[in-house]
């Protein structure tokens, strides 16, 4: 057993050694990148053992708290600790969403008007790139030697879409899968579970398949810019957390599967839900303001 | 199901000993003495490099070390001050004393209590190792800007991860708190009876989360713009260098009070106990600090304003800057106004909280005067800048966290500390930390730059003056060492109160306390 509770119900665990294992694979995942990013070779291989690390730290930690939680040693307070832990990250998440789209913001709003001459910044533009024209999306840099032209950007309207369509969905039917299991109807929460897991599957296939064609016909890469940049720092960490919550979703699914929560006990379900819907909205904002406008 | 395990209390209610009871421990206690312990020894880690950057200003000229490694020097020196010294010194602090004031057992999430501080000696092994690789370590001011922090060598990356760990370390640590206050309170402990210091760092907490992240975002942009081709602080690719300012400043200002509310918090504690008398305007207080937080998140760039803004960016955040002085006004005047005819007595703590009280009100004033737009083109980047957060971090954080030792440690150890030497530590201290930031006021307006190794011999005797404050008031802090060591090993027997005056949850139990604070929930009243 791993942990005490006192007769009012106080819940407190006792030692883990899984913080320490996480300490030291995040170090060596990371450690192992900064020299891998430096041309050292033994940088992957550091990297690697990182990453197998941290998988046996999640699988480790994630697992004890499963095997407490369904040994019934969670109370309620236990349980609504676990809530407020996990708003307050998916709240820290928003704000580093925050960077990327201020950096947006920024770029579209003050250096690309100014390179283009506009304001009291026009400096720049008169003496360093006086034929650079301030248009949004931005396909010609300033410098092109440094960071390429692009030849077409990605409209809002057809894959994107698409896209937006299928994370909506995803999350109507993960709510669907939800009112499954607060009814106990365990086959409609499980079909659903899987329908929000092959939607949010499909959605980054089609991501996928945009980046291909992004980098391989419209020359819209990570070197074309600032729009490059934008583009592939909000989509591309977004599709890191649509990859992440799927994987959040298939652990679900199993659990499920398993017979695992109640309809009236099941924050990890919940938590995992919310992540989702965290991310459905994240791509909103960037359909908006990375496709439309 | 609580029978059970109930039946075992008596049995977990002893710490594990040896090694791994420090690295797999989810006591809130133990968490706290681990980040107070780090946060010391980060403070000497600092506090060497600022003796290097102190001699090697002793007199004009180079002396001891090369510009590059200087400009290490007062890289490094920043961010183990403010990320491994002052953070964890008041996470450290959090971790003792909330649960105890609130009237819980623990932490609301005590392993990840644990993760938050074991993920700290392993980031400062990435930042600290970067000192032995080709290029030698970063260089480019604590705050790397983009482009200089390019040029950075092989640390480069070593950087931004370590920064990275310490963000996810302190998000962990901020939503640890918010779950414990909000959800742990004891019956009857409603918000408007929190101890002021509790509801401080639950703001610092919230400032936590919002800032941190954000940082994180402009580390990470500075990564992909090195290693993986992207432009956001590029003006041939459409970005700007000045993006990064805005992003980092973003998260910067709010640091600020990260490092200062919680002082704030410890400072309520402390002068109403010595004062014998309640916190005069108790939920002004609380008001007031909110309104600081909410204000931090507006004033960033206060930190640019010679960067080339548009006028309209110079005035907003001049205003917004200047009117934080009201409600930090509002928290002086309260302590000034808690001691109003109280019967005082003038225990190492007090000494230290009044210490606080006057030394970051100095460090305020100059704080006004750089938000002055106008002003703040002359005073840019000069001594007199160096001065002001030295004012407000060491006699203002620091100061605080001191105070706090002071304050508590009969409470964590049993013992009492030697009142002699604490008052010694603390006059030694003052006198020479004066000698050592004041005459940068001096030196910065008579136009000393900040982060230059040599200097015109106009600011000879005034540097000679400041290092002889460093280095003595360096050697003072080996006195509070030996205070602590001292107290930790034995001598005269606390009680539970401890002090006189001190009232809230934390008295009621004995000292030391239990591992487990409350196992059974006390009724507030
Ligand atoms: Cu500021």
């Amino acid at each position: 057993m791993s942990g005490s509770q006192s007769a009012s119900g106080y819940y407190v665990p006792h030692g883990s050694h899984w913080p320490i294992v996480g300490s030291i694979a995040l170090f060596t995942l990371l450690g192992g990148f900064a020299l891998a990013l430096n041309g050292y070779g033994i940088g992957k291989g550091s990297m690697v053992i990182g990453v197998i690390f941290l998988l046996i730290m999640l699988f480790g930690w994630f697992g004890t708290v499963i095997r407490e939680s369904e040994t019934g040693m969670y109370n309620g307070q236990v349980d609504v600790s676990f809530r407020w832990g996990m708003v307050w990250f998916i709240f820290s998440e928003v704000m580093f969403f925050a960077a990327f789209f201020g950096a947006l913001y920024y770029a579209r709003h003050f250096s690309v008007p100014w390179l283009g001459g506009e304001g009291a910044k026009a400096a720049t533009h008169q003496f360093l790139w006086s034929s650079f024209e301030n248009v949004w999306p931005l396909k010609s840099t300033p410098n092109q030697t440094l960071f390429t032209q692009i030849k077409e950007v990605i409209g809002p309207w057809g894959i994107p879409a698409l896209n937006t369509a299928l994370l909506l969905s995803s999350g109507v039917t993960i709510t669907i899968a939800h009112w499954g299991l607060q009814k106990n109807k365990r086959g409609q929460l499980n079909l659903f579970l899987f329908l929000t897991i092959a939607l949010g599957v499909i959605f980054l296939f089609c991501q996928g398949y945009e980046y291909i064609h992004a980098y391989h016909e419209l020359g819209l890469t990570l070197h074309s810019g600032i729009y490059g940049s934008t583009f592939f720092m909000l989509t591309g960490f977004h599709g890191l957390h649509v990859t992440l919550g799927a994987i959040m979703l298939t652990v679900i699914l199993f659990r499920c599967l398993k017979g695992h929560f109640k309809p009236h006990h099941h924050f990890g379900f919940e938590g995992v839900a919310w992540y989702w819907h965290f991310v459905d909205v994240v791509w909103l904002g960037l359909f908006i303001f990375v496709y439309i406008l | 199901m609580s029978h059970s395990h109930a039946a075992h209390d008596e049995h977990h209610d002893r710490a594990p000993s040896g090694l791994m009871r420090w690295v797999t421990t989810t006591n809130h206690k133990d968490i706290g003495t681990l980040y107070l312990s780090f946060s010391l020894l980060m403070f000497f880690v600092g506090g060497t490099m600022a003796m290097v950057i102190r001699a090697e200003l002793f007199q004009p000229g180079l002396q001891f070390v090369d510009p590059q490694f200087f400009n290490s020097m007062t890289t490094i020196h920043a961010l183990v001050m403010i990320f491994g010294a002052v953070m964890p010194g008041f996470v450290g602090l959090a971790n003792w004393m909330v649960p105890m004031m609130i009237g819980a057992p623990d932490m609301a999430l005590p392993r990840m209590n644990n993760w938050s501080f074991w993920l700290l000696p392993f980031a400062f092994i990435l930042l600290l190792s970067t000192f032995f690789m080709p290029g030698g370590a970063p260089a480019g001011g604590w705050t790397m800007y983009a482009p200089l922090v390019m040029q950075t060598g092989d640390a480069f990356p070593f950087l931004i991860f370590a920064v990275h760990i310490l963000g996810i370390s302190s998000i962990m640590g901020a939503i640890n708190i918010i779950a414990t206050v909000f959800n742990m309170r004891a019956p009857g402990m409603t918000f408007m009876k929190l101890p002021l210091f509790v509801w401080t760092w639950i703001i610092t907490a919230f400032l936590l989360i919002a800032s941190m992240p954000v940082l994180a975002g402009a580390v990470t942009m500075l990564l992909t713009d090195r290693f993986f081709g992207t432009s956001f602080f590029s003006a041939a690719g459409g970005g700007d260098p000045v993006m990064y300012q805005h992003i980092f400043w973003f998260f910067g200002h709010p640091e600020v009070y990260i490092m200062i509310l919680p002082a704030f918090g410890v400072v309520s504690a402390i002068v109403p106990t010595f004062a014998r008398k309640p916190l005069f305007g108790y939920s002004s207080m609380v008001y007031a600090t909110a309104s600081i937080a909410f204000l931090s998140f507006i004033v960033w760039a206060h930190h640019m304003f010679t960067v080339g803004m548009p006028l309209a960016g110079e005035l907003f955040f001049m205003y917004t800057t200047v009117l934080i002085a009201v409600p930090t006004g509002v928290k002086i005047f309260n302590w000034v106004a808690t001691m109003w005819k109280g019967s005082m007595t003038f225990e190492t703590p007090m000494l230290f909280a009044l210490g606080f009280i006057v030394m970051f009100t100095i460090g305020g004033f100059s704080g006004l005067m750089l938000g002055v737009t106008p002003a703040d083109f002359q005073y840019h980047d000069t001594y007199f800048v160096v001065a002001h957060f030295h004012y407000v971090l060491v006699t203002g954080a620091v100061y605080s966290i001191m105070a706090a030792v002071y304050f508590w440690l009969p409470k964590w150890t049993g013992h009492m500390y030697d009142e002699k030497l604490g008052k010694l530590h603390f006059w030694l201290s003052t006198i020479f930390v004066n000698v050592l930031f004041f005459p940068q006021h001096f030196l910065g307006l008579a136009g000393m730059p900040r982060r230059i190794p040599d200097y015109n011999v106009q600011f000879a005797d005034w540097n000679m003056v400041s290092s002889i404050g460093g280095f003595m008031f360096g050697l003072s802090q080996l006195l509070f060492v030996y205070i602590v060591i001292r107290c930790v090993r034995g001598g005269q027997k606390a009680t539970a109160q401890v002090w006189e005056g001190a009232h809230g949850l934390e008295w009621t139990l004995p000292s030391p306390p239990p591992y487990h604070s409350f196992t059974t929930p006390p009724v507030v009243k």
